[in-house]
């Protein structure tokens, strides 16, 4: 049987070697953005720090050298030491973990609870979106900062409080995020049609609804470990995060606001440390958003 | 024909929209039947309740705000409407299931097309296995004629045209072996020539698999080359009924006389194209009398006054029209003599 349709849609396959998934295919539009690769080597980088702190940080973090106190940066302490005569730049390895830690661990926190309740208020609708959409809109209302120090303050200072802190006062942003996701994609064509096959509303929220609404949660999430490495900072600086000896970079800069002047060292290079951290996640953010985005509304 | 058994059997339905500004009767009393292997087609304008009339029969009305306030759907013995939502849930896709209009937005655009195909068998026979199912889906994707059926169950939906993708939406609903399909406009999101094709396909596949189906379509061209029998639906009502070739031939609602007034014959040279004046009014806004008297060019005094029953205008062939009232037979050779 001559079938024209053979004809037409052969010409329209592709290559079967091309075939690829939306998230290659975004993984290959954010290779092409320079700025952002570079800030993904930045974050990398970091990781890379914080995973091997042991190895490259041979001085250690509280090895204290009484001697030596406040010295600039030399060939044995390239970074200078501090007060008690310990060597920061072991002290900022050291720190990467702490800090990637609070970033990466608060952050999934909120996603998480933040992604059940925005799809739970999306899906369902009716009063039950109410309640938790003006339970978001009362947390946002704060000043997130002084959310989190209120949190803190409730909980006692500590730096697993000041992650659980910086966690809850993200939860919002990500709940709404996902709120408005899931209401456009429920009126798809292709939830109606999963119903159509009879799939349960549980397995329609969770294979459907939930992987097609998480691009814009990979970028928002990518920016908000950055803030929240910058909040993790602030209550660290403000004494609510780490304790002493820990070397939290927010509490380095905190303990060397005394010596600005005289050795100013102590301070640039925790500050440099946060500041190259959170421009690295920023970029990557920024070229994650060019890369997924457009793709997924296609 | 009417020895075949019939397989979904729609009475006295009725789907209400509750909105802010009014109940709406988008479905207002709708009855009709389907044999086995049979196409019954559906027409209307947009807004007439065809496609709230299929979400109805496969439960699916978006509620809030619409609801199915009476009539039954009855459905191998078993009447839909008094189903739980879990019994519900087997009979969708598994005995009944649907295809719809946009074939570019009806799959899941993150996973491949056999990923979903075979989520959509193994919902329903999950105890066959992944083999059988991902066999299953092979089959059925060279049942609708789709070229390298191997390879596409690794690609993903943007990689298929319109066309293919309509044809992996039929093969989807398909694969559980449905006693009844609904397809809601299948063909008019796409060209014209696969337009064509596909209409084939399914008028072919219809043959082979005796499956009944329900054909919904504003298109009188598709009625004409797919349907055995046709409703015609009219602000919410079923206002003619009668085999394919009768509805041609011998329109009798005046609604579809227009209708098919209007649609352009190559043979005869026109300077305009007939149409009927005015615009089908809302469902829910005309409260007294036939919907259609305000645009018809045959209403009498009795038509803005009295809603029409459903008239036996042969044996085959029904009308909504007081016009084949045989006791109001008077009153309407007057209004004949008028126009």
């Amino acid at each position: 049987m001559a079938n024209p349709a053979r004809n037409i849609d052969e010409l329209e396959t592709t290559d079967p070697k091309q075939t690829r998934g939306p998230w290659r295919e975004a993984w290959y539009e954010f290779k092409k953005n320079k700025i952002a690769v570079v800030g993904f080597c930045i974050v990398l980088f970091f990781i890379l720090l914080a995973i091997f702190a042991p190895w490259i940080a041979k001085e250690g973090i509280n090895a204290q050298e009484t001697a030596d106190r406040l010295l600039p940066p030399s060939a044995e302490y390239w970074l200078g030491t501090d007060d008690f005569g310990r060597d920061i730049l072991s002290r900022i390895i050291y720190g990467a973990r702490i800090s990637l830690w609070v970033g990466f661990s608060a952050v999934i926190g909120s996603v998480i609870v933040g992604s059940i309740l925005g799809i739970i208020a999306g899906y369902y609708g009716r009063w039950v979106d109410t309640i938790i959409s003006r339970f978001f809109d009362i947390m946002l209302a704060f000043p997130s900062i002084l959310l989190a120090i209120a949190i803190v303050a409730v909980l006692g200072p500590s730096l697993q409080n000041a992650l659980i802190a910086i966690a809850i006062i993200n939860v919002p942003n990500f709940g709404r995020l996902i709120r408005s996701k899931v209401l456009s994609i429920k009126e798809d064509e292709y939830i109606t049609a999963a119903k159509g096959i009879g799939m349960r509303d549980i397995r329609i929220l969770f294979s459907h609804i939930l992987p097609n609404s998480m691009a814009p949660v990979i970028v928002q999430g990518t920016l908000a470990i950055a803030t929240a490495i910058l909040e993790a900072a602030a209550l660290g600086f403000l004494g609510l995060g780490a304790q002493p000896p820990s070397p939290e970079w927010g509490k380095m800069l905190a303990d060397s606001k005394d010596y600005l002047q005289s050795a100013p060292w102590t301070m640039i290079f925790p500050g440099l440390a946060i500041m190259l951290t959170v421009l690295g996640f920023n970029l990557m953010g920024d070229g994650l958003r060019d890369a997924m985005d457009p793709k997924m509304k296609s | 024909m009417e020895d075949k058994k019939v397989m979904l059997e729609v009475n006295d339905l009725q789907t209400t929209f509750f909105t802010d500004s009014g109940d709406i009767p988008a479905v207002d009393h709708v009855s009709f039947h389907v044999h086995d292997g049979e196409v019954l087609g559906i027409v209307g304008e947009s807004g007439c309740g065809k496609s709230v009339t299929s979400l109805s029969i496969m439960g699916l009305v978006p509620n809030p705000p619409g609801k199915v306030v009476g009539g039954d759907i009855h459905f191998e013995d078993k009447n839909l409407l008094d189903l739980s939502e879990r019994e519900m849930r087997k009979v969708r896709g598994n005995d009944i299931a649907m295809i719809f209009q946009e074939p570019m937005t009806s799959l899941n655009p993150l996973f491949t097309i056999g990923h979903q195909m075979m989520e959509a068998v193994l919902i329903h026979h999950k105890k066959k296995g992944k083999q059988y199912a991902k066999d299953r889906c092979i089959e059925m994707l060279e049942l609708v004629e789709l070229p390298r059926a191997k390879d596409l169950m690794d690609e993903y939906p943007h990689q298929l045209s319109g066309g293919m993708r309509q044809r992996v939406m039929i093969a989807m609903a398909l694969i559980c072996d449905p006693k009844v399909l609904i397809a809601d406009e299948p063909t008019t999101a796409l060209d014209v020539t696969t337009q064509s094709q596909i209409l084939k396909l399914i008028k072919e596949l219809n043959d082979r698999l005796n499956t009944a189906l329900l054909l919904i379509t504003h298109d009188l061209g598709v009625v004409a080359k797919t349907c055995e029998r046709v409703i015609v639906m009219y602000s919410g009502q079923v206002i003619e009924e009668a085999p394919v070739d009768k509805l041609f031939d011998s329109p009798k609602h005046p609604y579809t006389q227009g209708l098919i007034q209007s649609v352009p014959d190559v043979r005869k040279k026109q300077d305009r194209l007939y149409s009927i004046e005015g615009n089908v009014p809302l469902p829910g806004s005309i409260h007294k009398g036939c919907r259609f008297a305000d645009r018809c060019k045959f209403a009498f005094d009795r038509c803005f006054n009295e809603n029409p029953e459903f008239y036996q205008t042969s044996d085959v062939q029904k009308a909504r029209c007081f016009l084949y009232d045989k006791e109001g037979a008077v009153e309407h050779d007057k209004a004949l003599t008028r126009s």
